[in-house]
C-alpha cells in the first residue's frame, strides 16, 4: 500500500496534535497489620510525573468486603485502585471513606458507585462548593491522567461514630483543622489509627483550607486517643503511633510562629517564604515548597491583625 | 523548546522595522511580548539583561489573584525608576516605581492571568534600562474573577483602610510596609467598571517626597506594598495615595516606637 502524500501529512499532524496518554499509575499495596494494607503516596507536590498519586490510601479487609480508606486523584488512578484492592482481598469493595474535600485524596471516587461512599457532612458540603474548582485545578496540572474524571459528591453521609462490617468495627472521628472537616479512622481490628492530612510524617504539612487552632485541638484528641501505629495522609507509616502525631504539631506551632515573626520583623511574603527552616525538619519532604504555600495562606491574615491602622481622615 | 523560542526571536528581530532605534536584545525567557513591551516601555532607550536586577518571587503561584515579587537592585548604583512588569498579563505593568530619596527596592503582591514571564526593569539615570525575571506558572483567571471583597460584598466597608509599620534600618533607610483595602477592580470582570489605586507617594517630614509610583489594577485586591526609604531615626513619614474615582488615601507613619529591624535587611 502506497500513502498519499497528503495522506501522511495528515498523519503526521494527527500524531502531533494528538494529546499524549499519560502512564498507567502502579499501585503498590504493603500489608501494615492483620488484613489492612497501605498503599503509599509520592512523598511530592502534585505533579505531571506522578499523575497526582500523592496521598496515602489504606486497604481493608472485612468479613462483609472490601474497605478503602481514600481513593486518589482520578477515574482512572480509582480503577486501578478497585482492581489492585479486589485481587487482594478477593472481596468487593462495599465502602469508599473519603477523608477531607482535597482532590489528592478524593477525586477518584468517579470510579466507584457514589453510594457506597462515606464522607463527613462538612466534606461534602465543602466538595459541593468548592469540587469544581479543585478538579479544574488537577486538570491543569496533570492533563491527560484526570481524562474522564468528573467531580462526584459522596452518596452517604457519615453521622455515626463508628460502622461495622461483619465483626471488624471501624471507629469514626469527625474532626476539622487541616480543613473545615476531617474524618481520622480508627481500625480495631489492627489498632492502626487513620490521620487522614490531620497527620503528615517526613513531609511539610499543607494548609490551603487551614484553621491552625481548630488543627491543634484535633492533634490533642488524635493523640489522647488509644490506638496503636499512625497512617498519615502523607509520608511514611509510623509505627510509634506518636512521633507523627507530634512533627506535625511541631511544624505548625513552628511555621504560625515564624510566619508572625516575620510580619512583626518587617518582611514581605516573598522574604517570609525564603526564612530558614529549621535543622530538625530536615528530614520533611516538600519543606520549603510547603512553606512558600502556607505564606500565601496565612500571610495576609496575620498582617491584617499585627499592622496597625495608619489611616487618617483629613489631608495633611 | 528553549532554541526554538530563541529562533523566533530571531526571526522577529530580524523583520522587525528598521528606524525604530536600537532593537531591543533577544530575551533570554523567550517571552512572544517582549518586543512588543520592550519597544512600549523602553522606546529608544538602550537595553540590556543584568542579573544584578533581582526579580525574586515564590517557587509556587498558590493564589493567582495575589502573586507576591520582590525587585531588589540594591547592588545597582544611579537607579532612578522601576517597573514591575508580566509580560502575558491582559494589565501587563503593575507598577512604575520613582525611587527619588529611596533605595532601589519595591515589594508587592500581582494578579496573574496564565503562566508569564514576570521582569523587574530598572532604568538609570543614563536612561539606560537593566531588566530580569523568571517565568511563573499559573492558573488562569487572577485578572478576570472578581475580587473576593466583591464576593462578599463588603468592600465598600473597608475602602479607605490602610495598615502599616515602618522599620528603621542599619544602612540607614527606613523599611515602609503599607496595606491598603481596594478591589482594585481591573474591568475585565463583567458590569465591574475599572477602579483601582492609581498613585502612591511616601513624603517625609518636611515634605520631601521619598519615592512615587504609579499603580495598575494588574497589582493584588488590597494592595500591600514596601518599599526602603531614606530616612533619620525621629522622622514622621507622610502616605498619600489616589485611586481611578479620585478619591484621596493618607496615612501617618511613626517611626519612634518601632526597634530596629532584626537581621538588618
Amino acid at each position: 500500500m502506497k500513502l498519499s502524500r497528503r495522506a501522511m501529512l495528515g498523519g503526521i499532524a494527527g500524531l502531533a496534535t494528538m494529546p499524549a496518554r499519560a502512564a498507567d499509575y502502579s499501585i503498590t499495596a504493603v500489608p501494615v497489620g492483620d488484613g489492612i494494607w497501605m498503599v503509599r503516596g509520592a512523598d511530592e507536590p502534585i505533579e505531571e510525573h506522578n499523575g497526582g498519586a500523592i496521598a496515602n490510601i489504606a486497604i481493608i479487609a472485612t468479613p462483609a468486603g472490601t474497605v478503602l480508606w481514600e481513593c486518589g486523584p482520578s477515574l482512572r488512578y480509582g480503577r486501578a485502585l478497585r482492581q489492585v484492592a479486589e485481587q487482594l482481598t478477593g472481596q468487593r469493595i462495599i465502602r469508599v471513606y473519603v477523608s477531607h474535600l482535597h482532590p489528592d485524596h478524593g477525586l477518584g471516587l468517579a470510579a466507584f458507585d457514589p453510594a457506597i461512599v462515606a464522607a463527613l457532612p462538612g466534606t461534602i458540603a465543602a466538595l459541593t462548593a468548592q469540587g469544581q474548582g479543585y478538579a479544574d485545578g488537577m486538570y491543569r496540572l496533570l492533563g491527560d491522567w484526570m481524562r474522564g474524571t468528573d467531580l462526584i459528591l459522596p452518596g452517604r453521609t457519615i453521622m455515626a461514630a463508628q460502622e461495622d462490617f461483619g465483626g471488624r468495627v471501624l471507629r469514626l472521628l469527625a474532626l476539622s483543622g487541616h480543613s473545615s472537616a476531617d474524618l481520622a479512622l480508627l481500625d480495631e481490628r489492627s489498632g492502626l489509627l487513620l490521620a487522614g492530612d490531620l497527620v503528615f510524617h517526613d513531609r511539610a504539612p499543607s494548609t490551603p483550607t487551614a484553621d491552625l487552632a481548630a488543627w491543634r485541638a484535633s492533634l490533642e484528641q488524635l493523640k489522647a486517643l488509644p490506638h496503636g501505629g499512625v497512617l498519615p495522609g502523607h509520608g511514611p507509616l509510623d509505627p510509634t503511633g506518636t512521633a507523627a502525631i507530634a512533627q506535625t504539631r511541631d511544624w505548625i506551632d513552628w511555621l504560625e510562629g515564624a510566619l508572625t515573626q516575620a510580619v512583626r520583623d518587617g518582611l514581605d511574603m516573598v522574604e517570609a517564604g525564603d526564612l530558614p527552616i529549621p535543622a530538625r525538619f530536615a528530614r520533611m519532604a516538600a519543606a520549603r515548597y510547603e512553606v512558600q504555600r502556607s505564606v500565601s495562606h496565612l500571610y495576609p491574615g496575620i498582617e491584617a491583625a499585627l499592622l496597625p491602622r495608619i489611616d487618617v481622615k483629613s489631608a495633611p | 523548546m528553549r532554541r526554538a523560542k530563541s529562533l523566533w526571536v530571531a526571526i522577529m528581530l530580524t523583520l522587525a522595522p528598521a528606524g525604530a532605534g536600537a532593537a531591543p536584545p533577544a530575551d533570554p525567557l523567550g517571552s512572544p511580548m517582549w518586543i512588543a513591551h520592550a519597544r512600549t516601555l523602553f522606546g529608544d532607550d538602550p537595553v540590556r539583561f543584568d542579573p544584578r536586577v533581582h526579580v525574586s518571587f515564590p517557587m509556587i503561584a498558590e493564589n493567582q489573584r495575589a502573586f507576591p515579587v520582590v525587585i531588589d537592585a540594591r547592588g545597582i548604583a544611579g537607579v532612578r525608576r522601576m517597573i514591575l512588569l508580566a509580560d502575558l498579563n491582559p494589565i501587563p505593568v503593575a507598577i512604575d516605581y520613582r525611587p527619588l530619596h529611596a533605595a532601589p527596592y519595591v515589594a508587592t503582591r500581582i494578579k496573574l492571568d496564565q503562566r508569564t514571564p514576570i521582569r523587574g526593569a530598572v532604568q538609570l539615570d543614563s536612561g539606560q534600562w537593566l531588566v530580569s525575571g523568571g517565568w511563573i506558572d499559573a492558573a488562569g483567571g487572577g485578572c478576570s474573577a472578581p475580587p473576593v471583597s466583591r464576593v462578599k460584598g463588603d468592600w465598600a466597608d473597608h475602602l479607605g483602610e490602610i495598615r502599616g509599620e515602618v522599620w528603621p534600618m542599619a544602612q540607614g533607610y527606613n523599611r515602609v510596609r503599607l496595606s491598603f483595602r481596594h478591589p482594585m477592580d481591573t474591568g475585565l470582570v463583567e458590569n465591574i467598571a475599572t477602579y483601582h489605586l492609581e498613585a502612591l507617594a511616601v513624603t517625609d517630614g518636611e515634605g520631601r517626597v521619598l519615592g512615587d509610583m504609579d499603580i495598575w489594577a494588574s497589582v493584588a485586591e488590597d494592595p500591600a506594598i514596601t518599599l526602603m526609604v531614606d530616612g533619620s531615626p525621629d522622622a514622621a513619614l507622610r502616605v498619600a495615595a489616589r485611586d481611578t474615582n479620585g478619591r484621596d488615601y493618607r496615612a501617618n507613619l511613626i517611626l519612634a516606637r518601632q526597634s530596629p529591624m532584626p537581621g538588618g535587611r
